[in-house]
């Protein structure tokens, strides 16, 4: 007989992994983000980012923006499975879609005296970054962009003095006047 | 038009509204306002099970049988959690399920009270949806809403958790509504283009196969009348899944048997070398497929499946047609007559033949024995014996299971009620217990191993209480074969915990239960005592002694492809070794 490939599929076949951004329009009810956080663990998908929030008050609709990462047919499984969902409305990868606006914002606390405190305000000018506290031993910066811009800022804070961080998680939307 | 109710009688009323007859259920504190409106009415019928398990096990059976959906009602707490395993099957299954539990008063949720669970936390991903009612008024929509869900687009279990306080509350019920859900709404009718372009794969194709599954049976008796009027008038054969079975006659030259790891060969060899696969209502499970990256390696495949997320999920096809079965079978039906389609006769008579020489191998032929019953020969002779007879089939999990999906023939869907995905011990007798309720005068066979019927051998107690005549046919091997058959494929003979010493004695035990006890040890013996079981009109449990080494043949060892089959007759003791790789060990 021949090797064996698997019944169950055991042999772990390097596939090429994308990340995709993906837009869930929900019920806002009980139990919602439940649903969905518990279909990627349970179905062993990948979270990198998720944003939730109200976005229609009349119509009780909130909007899940999820980031997950794997090979091209489990990012199709992803999405057909949160399609099935119940209070699901509709699902759409902006990544497929192409050229989403996709923004994060982080609150950045750097702490320091000196040259490093200088070169802290420097970098945040360059980046745009807008302080929102301040001691003459700390700032608290405030900064919004693409998950690549804040992860070059960061880089750059961490020998400055970085204390903590905290982020939003990304939001994207599709451009053009189309509704998803 | 509205009515001023309590929660309770909400519950009562919308079971009424939605036609629902028959309810299995078991009280406790958190539906006690529940069964206190039971008690004062008629038009529902109450089936005390003796497990909560048991209870949703015979829902499944009684919705699998008449397509209606399948009703169950139990307490919070453990009452809930009994019901996990049976929610869990039907989620796999597909079955259409309602299940109430009650829950602690609102404001103790959360505060460990006493017999509170997270119902809903626990359930979600084991129902298709689920429902924590925090306001009387929106119970009837959230009751009448549970049973859309359930049995609207790919079927399953829907969980509504009512706390005891909502229950007493009065609010105000409104019946059925027409409007549309506003979020779920699956499509039903398969897209018209596509439709069209499968009609042209199958017109050009030269070994075309159909590959069938649970979808068809789900969709209706009218999908699988026009399964059968497509199949036919394309000449194409067929094969089906384990759940499938029935949707095609068995009797029917077309048909292949079923396939996968334990299906015929003529299947099996036929996925293989196929070059169309018409896939529909079926989802390419592990146990079908076997090895994937050798599965049918020059088909193009075509998947009709009502669910999406079924399609490209361990297979990728080349043509996916979302829609319910009997739409897209009518479509598929209405393209093929339009366009008369000239089929390559030639080809398909050459792989017709080709089919039968495969058929020819006999590959279910086993040795039949005078000193022992062989199993095989017990499911013979009870097929044999119940012809004539309006049978309904349910089964436990294990060899038997596998034995009876190949010696048992359905001529019609919803005769055949196995736990294919979940594969649950323990299933086969409630599930006929439902069966029974629904079909009072029908011979409801379950297919039984001694080792799976204990897992819910209280139910017949529920059997005797309704005067449910259930028939439990026990292929008693004292083993859990399925298990000694791996073991003694893949562990070396090394029988590690699956011999059942100190069985309890079935006859007597039947009598015990009130119920009848049988027990055949010859093959002498087994015909009068089929004819006896049938002829009584009381449960009776059977103690079928067979063969004890028996092997389920033929079978596609764990990590092979589907033209690798190991064959009954043909197995010397060192094949038996050889036949899983060290790699395919791991594999189950
Ligand atoms: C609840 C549950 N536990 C364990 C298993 C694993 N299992 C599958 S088949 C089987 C043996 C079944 O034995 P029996 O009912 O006697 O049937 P046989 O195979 O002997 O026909 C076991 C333990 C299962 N399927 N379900
Ligand atoms: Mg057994």
């Amino acid at each position: 007989m021949t090797q064996p490939g698997s019944a169950y599929p055991l042999e772990k076949k390097e596939q090429r992994s994308e990340t995709h951004t993906m837009s869930v329009l929900v019920d806002n009810e009980p139990g919602v983000l439940a649903r969905v956080i518990g279909l990627f663990s349970g179905r062993g998908y990948n979270i990198e980012s998720l944003t939730v929030s109200e976005t229609e008050h009349e119509a009780h609709l909130s909007r899940i923006t999820i980031v997950t990462s794997g090979p091209p047919m489990v990012i199709e499984q992803i999405q057909h499975q949160l399609e099935r969902l119940v209070p699901v409305h509709s699902v759409i990868d902006l990544t497929v879609k192409g050229n989403a606006i996709e923004r994060e914002l982080a609150l950045v606390k750097v702490a320091g005296t000196g040259e490093k405190r200088v070169e802290a305000l420097r970098l945040a000018e360059a980046f745009r970054a807008k302080i929102i506290d301040t001691s003459l031993e700390h700032f608290v910066f405030e900064i919004t962009g693409k998950q690549s811009k804040i992860e070059q800022f960061l880089a750059l804070m961490q020998p400055l003095g970085l204390v903590e961080v905290s982020r939003t998680g990304l939001a994207a939307i599709s451009r053009g006047p189309e509704r998803m | 038009m509205s009515r001023a109710m309590t929660g309770a009688q909400m519950v009562l009323e919308a079971l009424a509204d939605q036609g629902v007859e028959h309810i299995f259920g078991y009280p406790g504190g958190a539906v006690l306002p529940i069964y206190d409106e039971l008690f004062q009415q008629d038009r529902i019928k109450h089936i005390l099970v003796r497990h909560e398990q048991g209870a949703v096990h015979a829902a499944e059976g009684y919705a699998r049988s008449t397509g209606k959906v399948g009703c169950v009602l139990v307490t919070s707490g453990p009452g809930a959690t009994n019901a996990v395993t049976g929610l869990t099957d039907a989620l796999m299954d597909s079955v259409p399920i309602v299940c109430i539990t009650g829950q602690v008063p609102t404001h103790l949720i959360g505060n460990d009270a006493f017999q509170e669970c997270d119902t809903v936390g626990i359930t979600r991903p084991c129902t298709k949806h689920n429902y924590l009612v925090k306001d009387v008024n929106a119970l009837p929509r959230i009751l009448h809403e549970a049973f859309y869900v359930a049995r609207t687009g790919r079927p399953g279990p829907v969980v509504v958790d009512i706390p005891k306080d909502i229950q007493f509350q009065k609010g105000e019920y409104t019946g059925l509504s027409n409007s549309q859900h506003k979020s779920y709404n699956p499509r039903t009718k398969g897209d018209e283009r596509a439709v069209q372009t499968a009609i042209e794969m199958m017109a050009k194709a030269k070994r075309p196969l159909f590959y069938t599954g649970g979808g068809v049976v789900n969709s209706g008796p009218e999908a699988s009348r026009l399964l059968r009027e497509l199949v036919r008038l394309t000449g194409f054969p067929i094969t089906s899944t384990l759940m499938g079975l029935g949707a095609y006659p068995a009797s029917d030259p077309q048909w292949l048997g079923m396939l996968g790891m334990h299906g015929t060969f003529e299947a099996n060899n036929a996925m293989h070398d196929c070059d169309v696969m018409i896939c529909i209502g079926a989802r390419f499970d592990d146990r079908i497929t076997g090895r994937i990256d050798a599965f049918s390696p020059g088909s193009k495949k075509i998947h009709v499946d009502i669910d999406r997320s079924s399609i490209n999920k361990n297979v990728r096809v080349d043509l996916p047609i979302v829609g319910d079965c009997a739409h897209v079978l009518q479509q598929m039906i209405d393209a093929w007559n339009a366009k008369k389609p000239k089929v390559d006769k030639l080809a398909l008579k050459s792989w017709w033949t080709e089919i039968d020489k495969w058929r020819a191998r006999n590959c279910l032929h086993y040795r039949k024995r005078d000193d022992v019953i062989m199993p095989q020969y017990a499911i013979e002779r009870l097929y044999a014996l119940t012809r004539g007879h309006d049978v309904y089939i349910t089964t436990e999990v294990g060899q038997h299971q596998m034995w009876a999906a190949q010696f048992f023939k359905f001529e019609e869907p919803n005769r055949w009620m196995t736990s294919g995905g979940l594969g649950t011990m323990g299933y086969g007798l409630p599930s006929a217990v439902g069966v029974q309720v629904a079909h009072p005068d029908s011979l409801v066979i379950d297919i039984a191993g001694e080792a799976s019927v204990l897992m819910t051998m209280q139910e017949m107690s529920t059997a005797a209480q309704y005067d449910l005549p259930i028939k439990i046919f026990i292929l008693n091997n004292e083993y859990m074969g399925m298990v000694r058959q791996w073991q003694e494929l893949l562990h070396g003979g090394r029988y590690s915990h699956s011999y059942t010493a100190a069985l309890p004695d079935f006859v007597k035990l039947a009598e015990a239960y009130q119920a009848v006890g049988i027990r055949a040890e010859k093959p002498s013996e087994l015909d009068d005592a089929i004819r006896e079981m049938i002829a009584v009109k009381r449960p009776v449990i059977f103690d079928c002694r067979v063969d004890k080494h028996a092997n389920c043949f033929p079978m596609i060892p764990s990590g092979e492809a589907h033209n690798n089959m190991l064959m009954g007759d043909d197995v010397s003791e060192e094949d038996l070794e050889k036949a899983i790789t060290e790699e395919g060990k791991v594999m189950v």
